[in-house]
């Protein structure tokens, strides 16, 4: 019973992983490998924010949001503005960025126990004979919350829609003009803005430190793959298999596999079904 | 009334002696050869002289920058094809551990683990990646950087082949100086090797795969097959360089699979110019070094890695070697017109 | 006559999403024989071509080569077996010298057992080719980058590219779309020399006037499905057929 609360838990916390990745790469076709360094970096920040400059959580946090988004926004002009369709150009500036950006973190000292955010509220109940702090609790409504909003905002709003049309028919777009470049930043800025979100509700279950910057972007990666690419019902199984997976991993085999089953998921997928859970397209392969 | 402004523009053109050398037939005096000569004897010369001189601390640096530049040309090869990797760690690891585990549980000497380990490697490499060659670049990128990943931590959790705390006290080489000249040696073999075999009409059907796989396919070429040979190339290279480290620093260790060597071979390929092999060597030649100056500020080297990479691919992405070959072989001038 | 007929091509259909572009077309062609096939744009006359060379796999239906289903096989794969292919849209490197190109189609296993072995340097035959194909040695075109070559040029570059090959069925797709009368009148005498040698084509073209008067049979395409086969007479006079070119008249010579 454990298994099943913990499973939950853990894959809800796995699809906040994921919902930035995949809106952007929903929305642009773009794959940020900076998405788990920005995520860990905005907890820095409002580390920072609260322990620097003396914010409430609340302030810090917003603050943060919007600070990521911002660079994630920044990221796209400076980077990725000439180098927009060659996709492995892409995929390596951006993961090059996001080194950076954790290894910067770490030659500043950033980690150690200092480094934690303070959760939402204190105490917990039990579920099932369970016991379940309330701030895993409310990941689990934020994970919720966000997913059916991300599903809805790309699927039906007239703006989610029209984003993904545009970035379909890219090339027509260009040559009517229309500024698809607005599309890729503001994709990587609202991707950007959401790994913050999750940050600021996850990361306080634990402590901070760089390295949770390249899990975060292995999970998000392996949630993506394992569910298919432009799936939101994917990212949801995906996040779950894993998620469960890893648990049962941890409970059964020993609490270091965990971080193997993503990394084996990912590279199992890639090998058998490149497509994915999900995956509509065979867009992974190479034609023939 | 608009005022006339004569526009310029740049020309390029051969330098005389490049038209008269460019073939055999027309080498015609010293001059000629000294300069078809000089580009590949600088190189060549240099490093066997530094080998021979360069001892201690720097003498370390060298078999380093020779270890990463081996990197580098594997990396150039498989890119020749098509094949864009971020995980040339994988190689590095899996030969180490190759040569490693040889040396510490077959009880065999670095004479046969060397060679033993750069073939194997290879093949296991080869194999390896052969089930995911048919996936688009993106993703057969992804492939790569999770696997050496992917090693890591399976030696971590399961502690075979000495685990976390890795293999110590391995076979040194029988002279001291045998490792830079290993180091040199094959750096120098690859380098011109690969250039050969390029310019050979199996290095034709390789780089027309990676413009146009299908025109080669209807050349009735199977070019998974041709692919996968790429692979055993490039795995067996980066197995030696990671066989040569292992019995250099007698240690063996989950390191060898870290994001350093992965990373640093794109960074000099980027900043050197991809396609030409020179470009890799050179690229790798300016950043080991560097690096080793750098070594104070720690993890900021990857930083400077990354940033290094990125400013290449954004703002040089034809590579410092090709701007210099551009420079020696062709001159400049303002010419009237548009 | 072989009693077998060469290549056999039965119900094949292909699906892209929602498009149906090529629904259970079958025909068969004998050895040594000239077959066009034709048909508006879009009837799926490039997608049959894909299908039976493997560029594309069928949702359902055979092809069969010389009583071997090669159905769905790789494109080298059916390439190497003998059936050669040109492309509508020319495929060929631009960046490198005319001759160079046909290295690619000289390194492959199929003309290394064709030439025995030891065969002489590749380059020799490559420029040996290009001179029987109308690349004039003399004055250096063969040398020449293909990028650099007018557009007549770079058909013939791509006919030699499959020609190489020695197959014994050569399929081209639109070869003289973009060629200018005297560069069809130039290019078909040597497409009918091969065939006066032994090999069987297939030809897809538009240009109805230069293609009916080499072919053997037609085969007509429209909206992914055949609606006639025959003689260039008999299938000119087919209402279908008249009515899916939208009443063109072709005087057949």
């Amino acid at each position: 019973m454990s298994l099943l609360v913990y499973g939950l838990i853990n894959s809800v916390i796995l699809a906040l992983y994921t919902v930035g990745f995949s809106l952007t790469y929903g929305i642009s076709g773009l794959a940020n490998f900076a998405h788990g360094s920005l995520y860990i970096l905005s907890g820095f920040a409002a580390w920072s924010f609260m322990n620097v400059v003396g914010l409430p959580f609340f302030l810090a946090a917003i603050l943060s949001v919007f600070i990521i988004a911002g660079l994630g926004f920044l990221l796209y002009w400076s980077l990725l503005l000439r180098l927009r369709g060659v996709a492995l150009a892409e995929l390596i500036v951006t993961f090059a960025a996001g080194v950076t950006i954790l290894e910067l973190l770490t030659w500043r000292g950033f980690y150690g126990i200092r480094y934690s955010l303070p959760v939402f509220l204190r105490g917990g109940l039990e579920i099932f004979g369970v016991g379940v702090d309330y701030q895993r609790l409310f990941v689990l409504c934020t994970g919720v919350v966000l997913v059916v909003l991300l599903w809805l905002f790309v699927h039906h709003t007239k703006i989610g829609l029209a984003f993904r049309a545009m970035a379909q028919n890219e090339r027509t777009a260009l040559s009517v003009g229309i500024e698809s470049d607005w599309i890729g930043s503001l994709s990587l800025a609202f991707g950007s803005a959401l790994a913050a979100l999750s940050a600021m509700v996850v990361l306080p279950l634990g402590m901070m430190e760089s390295t949770i910057g390249y899990e975060v972007l292995i999970y998000a990666l392996a949630v993506a793959i394992v569910g298919g690419l432009e799936s939101t019902p994917g990212m949801i199984a995906g996040s779950f298999i894993i998620g469960f997976g890893q648990v049962a991993a941890a409970k059964y085999i020993g609490p270091k596999w965990m971080i193997i089953v993503p990394l084996a998921a990912i590279v199992l997928v890639l090998v058998i079904k490149p497509s994915g859970i999900f995956g509509k397209y065979k867009e992974l392969e190479e034609r023939v | 009334m608009a005022k006339e402004s004569l526009k310029y523009r740049k020309k390029r053109l051969d330098r005389g002696i490049k038209a008269r050398a460019d073939t055999i037939f027309a080498v015609a005096s010293y001059r000629d050869i000294f300069y078809l000569l000089m580009p590949r004897a600088l190189p060549v010369v240099g490093l066997l002289i530094l080998s021979f001189i360069l001892e201690g601390y720097w003498g370390k640096v060298l078999v380093y920058a020779c270890m990463y530049g081996l990197l580098a040309l594997s990396w150039d090869f498989m890119a020749s094809c098509g094949l864009f990797s971020l995980g040339q760690s994988l190689f590095f690891g899996i030969g180490a551990y190759l040569a490693g585990a040889m040396n510490h549980y077959l009880y065999l000497p670095p004479a046969i683990t060397l060679p033993a380990a750069t073939i194997a490697g290879g093949l296991i490499c080869a194999a390896l990646l052969s089930p995911v060659i048919r996936l688009k670049g993106v993703y057969f990128a992804m492939v790569t950087l999770m696997l050496p990943i992917l090693l890591m931590k399976m030696i971590e959790t399961t502690g075979v082949l000495g685990g976390t705390h890795g293999i110590s006290s391995l076979s040194p080489f029988s002279n001291e100086n045998l490792a830079a000249y290993l180091a040199v040696v094959g750096f120098l073999l690859c380098l011109f090797g690969f250039r050969r075999i390029i310019n050979s009409d199996y290095g034709l059907v390789l780089v027309a795969i990676r413009d146009d796989d299908r025109a080669v396919m209807s050349g009735a070429i199977n070019i998974y097959w041709r692919k996968t040979q790429a692979l055993f190339v490039s795995g067996a290279v980066g197995a030696f360089a990671g066989a040569l480290m292992t019995h250099h620093y007698q240690f063996l260790g989950m390191s060898v699979f870290a994001l350093d060597y992965s990373i640093l071979p794109v960074a000099a390929v980027a900043l050197g110019g991809q396609g030409s092999f020179a470009g890799a060597a050179l690229g790798s030649l300016i950043l080991v070094p560097l690096s080793e100056t750098l070594r104070a500020l720690g993890g900021l080297r990857i930083a400077i890695y990354c940033g290094i990479l990125i400013g290449s691919i954004i703002a040089l992405p034809e590579g410092i070697f090709h701007y210099l070959a551009r420079k020696y072989h062709q001159f400049e001038r303002m010419v009237e017109g548009n | 006559m072989q009693a077998e007929p060469l290549l056999q091509v039965h119900n094949l259909r292909k699906r892209f999403g929602g498009v149906l572009a090529t629904y259970d077309v079958s025909f068969d062609l004998r050895q040594g024989e000239f077959l066009g096939i034709i048909g508006p744009n879009g009837s799926g006359k490039t997608t049959l071509v894909n299908l039976i060379t493997g560029f594309v796999k069928p949702n359902a239906g055979k092809v069969i080569y010389r009583g071997r289903d090669i159905t769905g096989k790789m494109p080298y794969t059916i390439a190497e077996l003998g059936i050669a292919r040109t492309f509508q849209m020319v495929r060929l490197f631009y960046n490198l010298p005319a001759y160079k190109n046909l290295i690619i189609p000289l390194s492959s296993r199929r003309v290394k057992k064709l030439r025995g072995g030891k065969y002489g340097e590749k380059d020799d035959t490559a420029i040996d080719l290009l001179d029987d194909m109308g690349f004039e040695r003399d004055s250096f075109v063969p040398y020449k980058m293909a990028g650099s070559l007018p557009h007549g040029y770079l058909k013939r570059l791509d006919l030699a590219r499959a020609l190489t090959l020695r197959p014994e069925i050569l399929i081209l797709d639109e070869l003289f779309s973009g060629m200018s009368m005297s560069e069809v009148a130039s290019t078909m005498p040597l497409i009918e020399k091969f065939h006066e040698e032994g090999l069987s084509i297939v030809m897809i073209e538009h240009r109805l006037k230069e293609l009916f008067r080499v072919v053997d049979r037609v085969m007509v395409l429209n909206f992914g499905q055949k609606i006639a086969e025959g003689s260039p007479v008999e299938v000119m006079s087919n209402e279908e057929v008249k009515k899916a070119y939208l009443g063109v008249d072709i005087e057949i010579a």
